[in-house]
């Protein structure tokens, strides 16, 4: 097996250029598993690690530039004001061993239906940005989980970054595990309040081949809250089940090891009637952004 | 065997057999064995040489305050390089997915999976392992406290709880119990000397003990 360690970006385009079947590694929480069980025997590995351009974050046009290799823990310590549902769910990944090393990049690639950076993703509307030998383009989150770890990255690309702008208003996120820690998600759900253009935004995780939204659930709340952003007023219990059950009518789950079609659909009801109501008790309470 | 193991670590060995030592000789004994059995039941002896040994590639890192360079295979975890190439055999290896703790050590003073983790991504780097938590032959505080709260049973996954809690207090040095159990999820338990693993934390962050 061949180990590549370039040093800069376009370094590590031209390696990935030549040799497309190298698998990058980041943070290897994913990578190292495969190769330590056999499941993957890679021609060559391609180190991230000394990439600079990917390890760091900014701020470009009031979007939050979020490079594919910082790891979880930057994220939780840096971001969980300007991108509290993404912190949160970054606090639920692994053990605090892995969000030392684990990055939001390689969580991308990995595409699992699972990966807990999928919902607060799609919720806010984040975009991929990725890079090879041919230039720089952006993917709309929606359009980059093709299937059950597939992902819209081409063979010679790598992911540099995410875009996605800081919170205009509460956002939550919650999963359902056998425990506290190091689980893999039965199911999860995000939720972002944009009171600004009056959209409320979802991310559904392990309800489907792939992440997805909830777009019937979107509609409804969001004109459930037309008439109430500028005057703030509890929810009714009604709109909140509505708002739930319609979460639950957009996820595809399946049957397996870690639980029912039927418990993952009931699950993520809960999960969003849950997440919404904390969510707006914070807009109501006038905490822009949900405490991290 | 034994000339392997005289190299292994790099460290002064003692003069006398050590656990490392007899335990290898062991392994060897039992593999001479068990080619002897093979010959027995009439398994041709191997004719063709061994395989040729994998490219490696030379890895720098400074263990425990101790600068060491060797050739390291690509394909080895930070783990196994320790135990087998280095004779460090404090980290554990309990799973091998990142899934227990037991093989936690510190990179660079953050606590990270060494099972998950290549040797070769880390070249240049500063590793800390149990081992080297000991300095002038005093125990590390965690280490006391561990031991005098009874923070184990069969001893397995303390290495890595040990390593762990170093690590946790270098991140938040004033952790809530609470705070402590969450903080420490990383590393299991199967004897479950959790409740005595909290109160061993607990008082190493007070400077107690
Ligand atoms: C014990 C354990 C618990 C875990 N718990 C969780 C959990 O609770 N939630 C969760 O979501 N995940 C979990 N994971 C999975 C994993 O930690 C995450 O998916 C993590 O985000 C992966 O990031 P990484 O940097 O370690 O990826 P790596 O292992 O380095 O890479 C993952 C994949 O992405 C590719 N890749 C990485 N970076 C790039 C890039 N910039 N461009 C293109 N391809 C790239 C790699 O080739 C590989 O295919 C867990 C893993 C373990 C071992
Ligand atoms: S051996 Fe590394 S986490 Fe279990
Ligand atoms: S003391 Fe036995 S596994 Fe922890």
């Amino acid at each position: 097996m061949d180990f590549i360690r370039p040093t800069s970006l376009a370094e590590a385009l031209r390696a990935k250029a030549e040799v497309p079947e190298a698998v990058p590694i980041a943070g290897g929480t994913d990578v190292m598993v495969e190769l330590n069980f056999d499941r993957r025997r890679p021609p060559a590995l391609l180190d991230l690690n000394a990439v600079g351009e990917i390890a760091k974050w900014s701020e470009v046009d009031g979007r939050i530039r979020l490079g594919a290799a910082v790891p979880y823990v930057r994220v939780i310590d840096e971001l969980g004001d300007r991108l509290p549902g993404l912190a949160m769910a970054a606090r639920t990944v692994g053990s605090p061993q892995i969000r030392n090393r684990g990055t939001v990049g390689g969580n991308l690639a990995a595409a699992s239906p699972a990966g807990d950076s999928h919902p607060p993703l799609l919720a806010s509307d984040a975009v991929v940005e990725v890079a090879s030998v041919r230039g720089t383009r952006t993917i709309p989150i929606t359009e980059f989980y093709l299937g059950v770890k597939r992902s819209a990255l081409e063979p010679d690309e790598l992911i540099t970054a995410v875009l996605l702008p800081p919170a205009d208003g509460p956002q939550q996120f919650s999963k359902v595990g056998t425990r506290n820690a190091m689980v893999i998600a039965v199911c999860s759900f995000a939720v972002a309040l944009h009171p600004a253009s009056g959209t409320v935004g979802t991310g559904l995780g392990s309800a489907a081949p792939t992440p997805r939204r909830a777009p019937e659930a979107e509609d409804y709340i969001a004109g459930e809250l037309s008439a109430l952003w500028q005057s703030p007023a509890p929810l009714a219990d009604s709109v909140l089940r509505r708002f739930g059950e319609l979460v639950g009518a957009a996820a595809q789950p399946i049957d397996d090891v870690r639980g029912s079609a039927a418990y993952r659909r009931h699950a993520l009801a809960v999960l969003a009637r849950r997440t919404l109501g904390w969510a707006w008790h914070d807009y109501c309470e006038g905490r822009v952004t949900a405490c991290a | 065997m034994r000339e392997k193991a005289s190299t292994f670590a790099g460290e002064p060995e003692p003069s006398g057999p050590n656990r490392r030592t007899v335990l290898v000789g062991a392994v060897g004994a039992g593999v001479a064995g068990t080619a002897l059995a093979g010959v027995g039941v009439g398994l041709a002896a191997p004719t063709t040489a061994p395989p040729a040994p994998q490219e490696t590639l030379p890895v720098t890192l400074t263990v425990n305050g101790v600068r060491r360079s060797a050739p390291v295979d690509p394909r080895a975890s930070l783990l196994d390089t320790l135990r087998d190439q280095w004779g460090l055999t404090g980290p554990k290896k309990g799973c091998d997915q990142g899934a227990c703790g037991a093989c936690t050590m510190l990179l660079d003073g953050t606590r990270v999976l060494s099972c998950i983790s290549l040797a070769v991504l880390h070249d240049g780097q500063e590793i800390t392992t149990v081992e080297g938590l000991v300095a002038k032959g005093e125990m590390h505080p965690v280490q006391r406290a561990f031991a005098e709260r009874d923070g184990f049973q069969c001893g397995f996954c303390t290495s890595g709880q040990v390593t762990s809690a170093v690590g946790l207090l270098k991140e938040n040095p004033r952790p809530s119990r609470a705070e402590i159990s969450e903080l420490m999820s990383g590393n299991l338990c199967r004897c479950a000397a959790y409740s005595n693993i909290v109160d061993a934390v607990a008082d190493a962050a007070r400077g107690e003990r």
